[in-house]
């Protein structure tokens, strides 16, 4: 983890859908290398300012950078800098392992030669040698989710967005994942990583806890416990969702 | 560009994966082209006729002598009461009743006005006037015999020329009708249920994060199906010469043209509907309701839209394949120039512009 260098910042980044305000003036800072926790409850605002971090909507006020790309006015180039997995399982179930590789590094503009190469090199590292030619829907999900994750960093991103990877897995994939999730930041790759399992906050250097649209606690686990009295971080996010005022 | 082919190459992908589609989409215009030709037919065969005759004489009997000798009709049975009438038609025995009066010939050869009562089940008009029409030429044939020994009254004879259709065969009908029918299946059905997919199985998001542009992604979707159309297009022609023997009378790049144009019209309201609902299912009841069956009723396929109220007329204009049908008519069965089709062209045109700009604009903001 490099605190020097920057890549995420937003200064009162704000979403408003009419009167709803889905975002109210966040502030945070992420820097290069760090495994960086977004928590909230369902409907605290959480996936509206990752889309907006994604350059999919645009702010109503305030400014946010991403790679250094303005994400109200780059969006392009902030696309190209980042990779993106989401919740729901996102590579194509009827086409094969490489064929999937192969689609999602031609969209980020990678050389065929180059793909190649790092195909080889992927499919080896995840022992996946036998499976090049496999339908992805005929994969075991934990597999399914590896190589979803592989895939959306396949490109070398600057950052990685992953919205809650790991739903629906059992425990131990889990702990895989999150062994391939170190690697990614040990090579310089930041993750931003929303999730709803606490133990999974736990593996992060910092969480931020989301309550109605607003970030109300950002700091490492360790010191977020000891500023809210609690044991674990599940205490910590129990104390903070119950002031929320607004629904599902 | 690269990106785009590699689009382009994903989406052959997905369909080349998907056996049973293919197989329906390939197989559905021989299907339909076999079953209109073959099977749905308007002619009737087989009639079946009952007689009441109590005159029985020579007249009546040179009558029923030419009716059942007729290849379409067989005279199966003679009734002695006229109250069983009723009965032979609920036991379902007899398709149409001839009944003569009393003193047939006697009437007919001394007063010249003898007359036939022809009793045949209405439940399906369309039948009824069929068979209708086959006893009553039957008689009129007989007629003009049995005149003819006598003296020849005067006469006035039409003769029919069937323009365009000289066989009345139904074939020139409904082959343009079910040109338009597969096309706005594959094009407008396919493509929305397509791109819908990608939105149910979370893929679309991935695309959207990605930097492709995001009409790349859409016009990637409609380019197998415009090959398949195209392919389609081929058969349905094929078949139409060379099984059903419908020739085509016009020029074919003209028809080709005209295809080309309705193929856009049809993807781009495939766009919109996808830009519309959320799920596979709604994609398939949208472009199932809203778009087959106004095709089937509204296009001229199988009702012609001259005799529909005025409101339902007006309706039937905003669908894009009566204008097509209407098109293709013209070019294939009729051998009409482009002069002749330039209204129907116009109109395409316009509405797969409009549409176009609909639908880029809901999808965009979509995006939003």
């Amino acid at each position: 983890m490099n605190e020097n260098n920057i890549v995420i910042e937003t200064k009162d980044l704000t979403k408003r859908f009419g009167h709803f305000t889905a975002v109210d003036h966040i502030t945070f800072n992420v820097c290069e290398g760090e495994i960086f926790g977004f928590l909230g409850a369902n409907g605290a605002g959480k996936t509206t300012a990752m889309k907006m971090l994604c350059g999919l909507s645009k702010p109503t006020s305030g400014s946010g950078k991403v790679a250094g790309f303005d994400i109200g006015k780059q969006s392009e180039q902030v696309k190209k800098n980042i990779g993106y997995m989401s919740q729901k399982f996102s590579l194509y179930e009827d086409l094969k392992v490489w064929e999937n590789i192969r689609l999602f590094a031609g969209i980020y503009g990678m050389k065929d030669k180059d793909i190649a190469v790092k195909t080889d090199e992927l499919l080896s590292r995840l022992g996946f040698e036998s499976e090049r030619n496999t339908l992805v829907a005929s994969l075991p999900l934990g597999w399914k989710q590896k190589l979803s994750f592989s895939v959306s960093i396949f490109h070398e991103p600057k950052i990685v967005f992953l919205d809650e990877p790991t739903g629906g897995v059992d425990p131990a994939t889990r702990r895989q994942f999150w062994e391939l999730i170190y690697q990614a930041a040990d090579r310089g790759i930041t993750v931003f990583v929303t999730t709803h399992y606490m133990d999974e906050a736990e593996y992060c250097n910092r969480v931020s806890i989301m309550v109605d649209g607003e970030i109300e606690a950002l700091d490492s686990p360790a010191n977020l416990k000891k500023q809210f009295g609690a044991h674990g971080m599940e205490d910590v996010f129990y104390k903070l969702a119950r002031k929320a005022k607004r629904g599902e | 560009m690269k990106q785009f082919l590699s689009f382009i190459r994903k989406e052959f992908y997905h369909i080349s994966r998907d056996k049973r589609t293919i197989l329906i989409l390939l197989g559905m215009p021989i299907v339909q082209i076999i079953i209109f030709g073959f099977a749905i037919t308007t002619e009737v065969k087989d009639v079946r006729v009952a007689v009441f005759d109590p005159s029985k004489d020579e007249v009546t009997q040179k009558i029923i002598d030419k009716l059942d000798a007729n290849e379409y009709m067989n005279v199966v049975s003679v009734i002695d009461q006229p109250e069983d009438i009723e009965s032979i038609f609920r036991k379902g025995k007899a398709d149409i009743a001839i009944i003569f009066n009393q003193h047939f010939s006697e009437n007919y050869l001394h007063t010249g006005d003898a007359s036939v009562q022809l009793i045949t089940d209405g439940t399906d008009p369309n039948t009824a006037s069929i068979l209708t029409g086959y006893v009553t030429n039957v008689l009129n044939a007989a007629q003009q015999e049995i005149s003819g020994q006598y003296k020849t009254p005067l006469s006035i004879t039409p003769e029919v020329k069937l323009l365009y259709n000289p066989g009345m065969k139904g074939a020139y009908n409904f082959v343009p009708g079910v040109m338009g029918l597969i096309l706005m299946l594959i094009c407008a059905m396919m493509t929305s249920i397509s791109i819908v997919r990608e939105k149910e199985t979370g893929t679309m998001e991935i695309l959207l994060v990605s930097p492709v542009k995001p009409i790349y992604i859409i016009v990637a979707k409609a380019v197998p199906y415009f090959a398949l159309s195209c392919i389609n297009i081929t058969t349905i022609l094929l078949l139409s010469v060379f099984v059903l023997g419908v020739p085509i009378a016009g020029s074919l790049t003209l028809l080709v043209g005209v295809s080309l144009l309705f193929i856009f019209v049809s993807l781009v309201l495939g766009l919109l509907i996808s830009t519309i609902v959320k799920t596979q299912v709604a994609a398939m009841l949208a472009s199932g309701m809203v778009l087959l069956l106004p095709v089937m009723f509204f296009s001229g396929m199988i009702y012609p839209t001259e005799n529909m109220p005025f409101i339902l007329q007006r309706i039937s204009d905003i669908i894009p394949a009566k204008w097509y049908i209407a098109a293709v008519k013209k070019i294939m069965i009729e051998g009409l120039e482009v002069t002749f089709v330039l209204k129907e062209i116009g109109i395409l045109t316009l509405m797969g512009f409009t549409l176009l700009v609909i639908s880029l604009k809901k999808f965009n903001d979509r995006l939003e």
